[in-house]
Parts: structure tokens; sequence; C-alpha cells
């Protein structure tokens, strides 16, 4: 997958889960800062993206993903 | 051989009196935000809640039960010398003995009752429905009073952005008594001990008396983990429950969550699919988490708002710190 379709498939989730514009979603964005996400609607973007990639975050590195793009290299290396 | 005589058993045990006591003082998210640098629309998107009740220092544990046993005893139309015993759930007696419920079977006049604390957090009351279900199925004890009682303040620090907007005080209890039908499901109740560090306290009391100037052994509670932990375990435990019993989601009148977050509640609850005409309990809008308390306050106020009627099925579910679960299936009274 490109980094692309990995940021559009994320505008997506956090779309339907926490209610984010998917025009304001790249990778540049901060999903607490920018995207407003907080730290419970965090989980639920998690667990989509987990099913979408088929890929396991573990509690410790969600920590790590402050902005979108960390997610989009996290997802690229684990899947 | 001989045997023991006049041992009978009833053919099913019901609830058949609830009873409440929610703390005068109602606080507000304004009144706690600047303690931890936050709003009342931060608070109310993490948690769906608007107040909370705080006790005052006359409102203790046992002064709270107190009341809700007696409210109870009075919706069941059962006298308290009636009752053969009475079991306080609460993570919040300020003493590590004496235990609480003597007390309280003795301030209500149930001077036939044997009386004990037990000890499962979030899920003590519907551990304690359990057991009173099981105490009046046995035969052993004809009536049972089960109550929640909480003060969750003195064990949260104000200052603590994980806890402290969730957490609040209350009481809440249920009488349990014979019935010619099964009104109390069997529990589908579980642990997870491997977890018990993600809703623990801060130290234990050794460490802090040996500590020259630490702050007191606080709640402390890892939010995300528990929040993935109660969206995803808890919705197999309610099908679980509901099989077990015998019902589909379509049978129930309402869905009676612990009142841990309304987030939780909402993520269950869509889970599930439940139709339009379950009442979802959500009285933790307005108390706040109470831990042992929250079923029975939320069911309360079900009835009370007429959400619910006498023989609806209800889907009760307590989970929380050990990490400890269960759920059960009663008719409500």
């Amino acid at each position: 997958m490109t980094d692309e379709q990995i940021v559009s498939d994320l505008a997506v989730i956090l779309n339907e889960v926490a209610g984010v514009d998917q025009s304001k979603v790249s990778a540049a964005k901060s999903f607490l800062d920018d995207l407003e996400v907080d730290s419970l609607s965090m989980v639920e973007v998690v667990m989509a993206a987990e099913d979408k990639f088929g890929v396991k975050i573990p509690d410790e590195e969600v920590k790590n993903l402050r902005t979108v793009g960390d997610a989009v290299a996290f997802i690229k290396k684990a899947s | 051989m001989k045997e023991i005589k006049n041992m009978s058993r009833p053919k099913g045990s019901r609830v058949s009196g609830i009873g409440v006591y929610r703390p005068k003082r109602k606080v507000s998210n304004e009144e706690i935000a600047p303690l931890i640098d936050s709003s009342d629309k931060w608070i109310r998107e993490r948690s769906g809640i608007i107040q909370r009740r705080y006790a005052s220092d006359k409102e203790t544990v046992s002064a709270m039960a107190i009341a809700a046993c007696e409210e109870a005893l009075k919706d069941s139309k059962i006298s308290s010398i009636d009752i053969d015993l009475v079991i306080l759930a609460t993570a919040t007696n300020p003493a590590q003995l004496p235990n609480l419920a003597m007390e309280i079977a003795t301030k209500i006049g149930a001077t036939n009752a044997g009386a004990y604390d037990i000890g499962a957090a979030c899920s003590g009351f519907s551990y304690g429905l359990s057991i009173a279900s099981q105490a009046v199925l046995s035969g052993e004890c004809k009536n049972v009073l089960v109550v929640g009682s909480e003060r969750m303040t003195d064990f949260v620090s104000e200052k603590d952005r994980g806890t402290a907007f969730l957490f609040a005080d209350g009481a809440g209890a249920f009488v349990v008594s014979p019935s010619e039908k099964t009104e109390i499901s069997a529990p589908t109740w579980g642990a997870d001990g491997n977890l018990n560090d993600w809703i623990c306290m801060t130290k234990d009391w050794p460490t802090y008396m040996n500590e020259k100037d630490g702050d007191f052994p606080a709640l402390k509670m890892e939010g995300q983990k528990v929040f993935r932990w109660a969206i995803t375990e808890m919705v197999g435990i309610a099908h679980k429950t509901l099989e077990k019993a015998g019902i589909g989601v379509e049978d129930l009148g309402a869905f009676v969550p612990h009142q841990a977050n309304q987030r939780i509640t909402d993520h269950i609850a869509k889970s599930l699919n439940l139709p339009p005409h379950v009442a979802i309990a959500r009285d933790g809008v307005n108390m706040g988490n109470t831990s042992a308390a929250t079923i029975p306050l939320a069911l309360d106020t079900l009835r009370r708002n007429g959400e619910v009627k006498s023989g609806d099925l209800a889907l009760l579910m307590g989970f929380g710190a050990g990490l400890a679960y269960s759920g059960q299936v009663i008719v409500v009274p």
C-alpha cells in the first residue's frame, strides 16, 4: 500500500469513529492537537486500524503515534 | 441413617425491592475542572458525565448503605427481622476492620441476619447479587439484602486527570427473596488477575507509612486499556449471560451496565444491537462512577422515570478492578 492509500483509509476511519472531516486528514496532522481525537477515540481508531490493515498496534506503541504520519509509518512497518 | 429435616428449597429467587441513597451535594464539572486543568466540555466528551454527588462527613459508607437498605425493605414490603443475611459490597470502607455489614444489619433492625462485606470493586454489586441469589436458592436464607455503598472520593486524588472527574459517592440495595419462578439468572462471571495493575492503588499502606511526606494511596487507572477491554470483552460476556438465561436481546426491557463511562455504555449497547425498546441506563451522567453502587442506582432511575416496568427483564453487568466482571439477567420488581 502507498502512504496515500493508508492516509485515505485512516481518514475514513477517523471520520467514522471520531467524526473528523476527511479532507482535514494528512500525514502532518496531530491526532490530538489538529484533529481533536481524544484518548478514548484514539483507542477506537487503533482498533479499527488493526482490523482494516491486519496489524497489531501494542498499547505501548499507541502513545508514540502522535501524527497521522506516525501511524502510517507504523502500519507500513508492521504489515 | 438419620437425616436433617426441615430444609426446603425454593424454585427460584427474585429481586423483591430496590432502594438507593444519593448524597445531597451535587458537584458540577465546572467545580472539578480547574483542579485537573480541564473544562466542562472536556469532561463531557470523555465520559458523558454532567454532574456527580459527593458525600459529606455524615454520609458515611454505613450511613448511605443503611438509607438504601431501608428504602429497599420498604419497596419489598419485607420486614428487617425477616432478613437472614446482609451483604455489603464496598471498596471504600475507611478502616481495615470491623467490616461494615454488621453495623448496617444492626441499625436497620435485621437482628436475625448474618452479615459480611465482599470486595470486587465495580463488579461488587453483581457478585453480591449472585451470592444473595445462591443463598436464597439453597434454602439457607429466605430474604437477603445486598447493598453497594461507596465513597470513592476518599480514595481518588482530586488532582488526577485520569480519575478525578469520573468517580463519586452513593449507595444502592436490592432485597432478594424466594420465588416460584427463576427471576435472577445464573451469573456469567470471571476475573483476570493478570490485568490487576490497570485499576489499582498508587501504593499500599505499609509503603505509605514508611514514607515521610508521601501522598496518600489513591486510585489510579490505565484509562485507555480499561476502555478497550470493556468495549471488547463485555460484549461477549453480555451474549453469554443472555444465552445462559435462555433469552435474546429482543426479550430485554433494560440494559443496566456498570456506569463506568457513558462512552463504554454507548459502545457495548451498539455492539449488542439492542432494539429501540430496550431502555439503556445512563444514571452515570448525573451520578458519576460510584463503583459497587452504580447498578442499583441506575435501575432505580429507570424505574422512577417509567423507562422500565415491573416484570421487564434487565441485563445487569458489573466490571472493573481486578479485573473482574459479572453479568446476570433479572426480572425488574
